[in-house]
C-alpha cells in the first residue's frame, strides 16, 4: 500500500509540478510588471511561449548536446521524484549536481562565445550554492536525526528553529539558483544584459522548451526545500509552508527588480560570506549543543 | 495554441540612420508595455520569431544580415522598417549600399516611412503576427505531406 502512495506521489509530481512552476513564473512576470508601472503579459503567458517553442524548428548545433540536455532534464525531474517520495535528501542533492553538470557540458558543447562565457559565469554560480545547500542538508539531519525526507516532515517541531540561519542562507542563494538579478550572470529572464542569453544561447525550439520546463521543475523542488524548514507532523504546517514559500517567492521577485546586476567577484565573496556567517554559525551552534532527537 | 501569442523580436539596425531605431526601441520599452502581448526582445537569433530590420544593406553588413536570418528558427518573419530597410531609400545611389534589405533576405513586410511612425510599425508587428501563425500552418501541411510521401 505505501508503495502506491509513494508512486501516486511521484506521479503528482511529474504532472503538476510544471504547471505550478508555470504559474509562478507567470506571477513573476505579471508582479515584475506591476512593479514598473505596466500591466504586464497574461498570467498564462509562460504556457503560451512554451507551446510555442514545441512548434518551432529546432537547429540542432550537435547530436551530443541533445544528449546532455536530455541528462539535465532526467536528473532535474529525477530530484522532484526523490524528494516527493520522501527520499534521502542528500542523495537528491547528489543528483541535482549531476543534473546541473550535464546542463554545464551542453552549454559547453556549443561553439557559440557567449555560450562558453555562459557556462563559465554559471559555474561559478553551481561553486556559490551548493556549500550552502550542503550545509543545510546536514543541517537537516543534525536537527532531525536523518536524512530521508519522509523522516524530516514528521518531527514534532519545524526545523526552522533550528536552523534560523541556514533558512536566511538558504534564501540568499535561491537568489542564484533562480538567477534573479543581481545574480542573474548566466543567463537572464531579461534582455537588459549584455550577454543577453549566455547559457542557452545556442538550444532552440524544443530543446529550449524543455530547459524551460526543467527549470519549472527545479523552482519547485527549490521552493519545496523552503517548505521543509517549516513543515512538522502537524498537518497544519503544510500550509504555513505553502504561505512561507509565497512569501519567499515574493521576496525574489523584489530583489531582482530592486537590485542591478553585481559582477562574479561580488556575488562570490557575497554568496560565500552569507554561507559561511549564518550556515557555518548556525551548524557549529547545533553541533555545540547537541541538538539532536 | 496560436504562436501568434509569444512573438519574439530580435532588432538590427543595418545602416539606418537611428532614426528608425530609435522608434523601433521606443515602441519596445516598458513605457508601452509590448509584453502585454507576449512580445519579448530578445536579442538572441536563435530565440526570435519576427525580425525587425532598419536601414539599407551594404557590403559590410550583408553577411550579417544573412547570417542572423538563417539562424533564426521557421517559422520566422521579416520586417522591414523605415524607406531604407524598403528599398535603399535616400541613401540608395551610395557607392556602398547594395539597396533595401530584400536584397539579401526575403522580406515579408514593408514599413515605409521617413522614419516609419510608431503607429506604422505596430501595424507591420501585427500583420507579422498574422503572418506567423499562417507560416506555421504551412509548415505543419508541409511536415504532414513529407509524412505521408515517406510512408508511400
Amino acid at each position: 500500500m505505501e508503495v502506491w502512495i509513494t508512486v501516486l506521489k511521484v506521479v503528482l509530481f511529474i504532472v503538476l509540478a510544471p504547471f505550478v512552476g508555470g504559474l509562478l513564473s507567470g506571477l513573476d512576470r505579471k508582479i515584475t510588471a506591476r512593479f514598473q508601472g505596466r500591466q504586464g503579459p497574461p498570467l498564462l503567458q509562460p504556457f503560451y511561449d512554451l507551446a510555442k517553442l514545441f512548434n518551432k524548428q529546432s537547429l540542432i548545433v550537435n547530436k551530443f548536446q541533445v544528449f546532455l540536455i536530455g541528462g539535465y532534464v532526467m536528473f532535474t525531474v529525477f530530484t522532484g521524484c526523490l524528494f516527493f517520495a520522501g527520499g534521502d535528501l542528500l542523495l537528491a542533492f547528489f543528483a541535482l549536481t549531476l543534473g546541473e553538470t550535464f546542463f554545464l557540458m551542453a552549454a559547453f558543447s556549443a561553439n557559440s562565445p557567449f555560450s562558453a562565457m555562459g557556462v563559465q559565469r554559471e559555474m561559478v554560480q553551481t561553486m556559490c550554492t551548493e556549500p550552502m545547500i550542503l550545509i543545510a542538508t546536514i543541517g537537516f539531519y543534525r536537527a532531525t536525526g536523518s536524512f530521508m525526507v519522509s523522516d524530516i516532515v514528521k518531527v514534532g517541531t519545524s526545523p526552522i528553529v533550528y536552523l534560523p540561519g541556514m533558512f536566511i542562507g538558504f534564501l540568499f542563494i535561491l537568489t542564484i539558483k533562480l538567477r534573479k538579478s543581481p545574480f542573474d550572470l548566466s543567463t537572464s529572464h531579461h534582455a537588459h544584459q549584455e550577454m543577453v542569453k549566455g547559457t542557452t544561447t545556442d538550444l532552440t525550439g524544443n530543446i529550449f522548451a524543455l530547459i524551460e520546463l526543467s527549470e519549472w521543475y527545479e523552482q519547485v523542488l527549490l521552493l519545496a526545500y523552503i517548505a521543509l524548514f517549516i513543515i512538522n507532523r502537524n498537518p497544519w504546517s503544510i500550509l504555513a509552508a505553502v504561505v512561507v514559500c509565497l512569501l519567499c517567492y515574493f521576496l525574489e521577485i523584489l530583489v531582482d527588480n530592486v537590485f542591478p546586476r553585481v559582477k562574479w567577484d561580488k556575488m562570490f565573496r557575497s554568496a560565500w560570506i552569507v554561507t559561511l556567517i549564518f550556515g557555518g554559525v548556525n551548524l557549529l551552534a547545533i553541533l555545540f549543543l547537541n541538538v539532536i532527537h | 495554441m496560436k504562436m501568434s501569442k509569444s512573438p519574439w523580436l530580435l532588432h538590427y539596425d543595418g545602416s539606418s540612420c537611428n532614426g528608425c531605431d530609435i522608434e523601433v526601441l521606443a515602441a519596445t520599452t516598458p513605457v508601452y508595455d509590448v509584453e502585454r502581448f507576449g512580445v519579448v526582445n530578445t536579442g538572441n537569433p536563435k530565440h526570435a520569431d519576427i525580425f525587425l530590420i532598419t536601414g539599407g544593406v551594404n557590403d559590410q553588413n550583408k553577411e550579417v544580415v544573412k547570417q542572423l536570418y538563417d539562424q533564426m528558427p521557421d517559422p520566422k518573419v521579416v520586417v522591414a522598417i523605415g524607406i531604407c530597410a524598403c528599398d535603399g531609400g535616400i541613401f540608395k545611389e551610395c557607392y556602398n549600399i547594395l539597396g533595401g534589405a530584400d536584397k539579401v533576405i526575403p522580406v515579408d513586410i514593408y514599413v515605409p516611412g521617413c522614419a516609419a511612425r510608431p503607429e506604422a510599425i505596430i501595424d507591420g508587428v501585427v500583420k507579422a503576427v498574422a503572418l506567423l501563425d499562417q507560416k506555421r500552418e504551412q509548415m505543419k501541411a508541409a511536415e504532414s505531406a513529407e509524412g505521408g510521401a515517406e510512408h508511400d
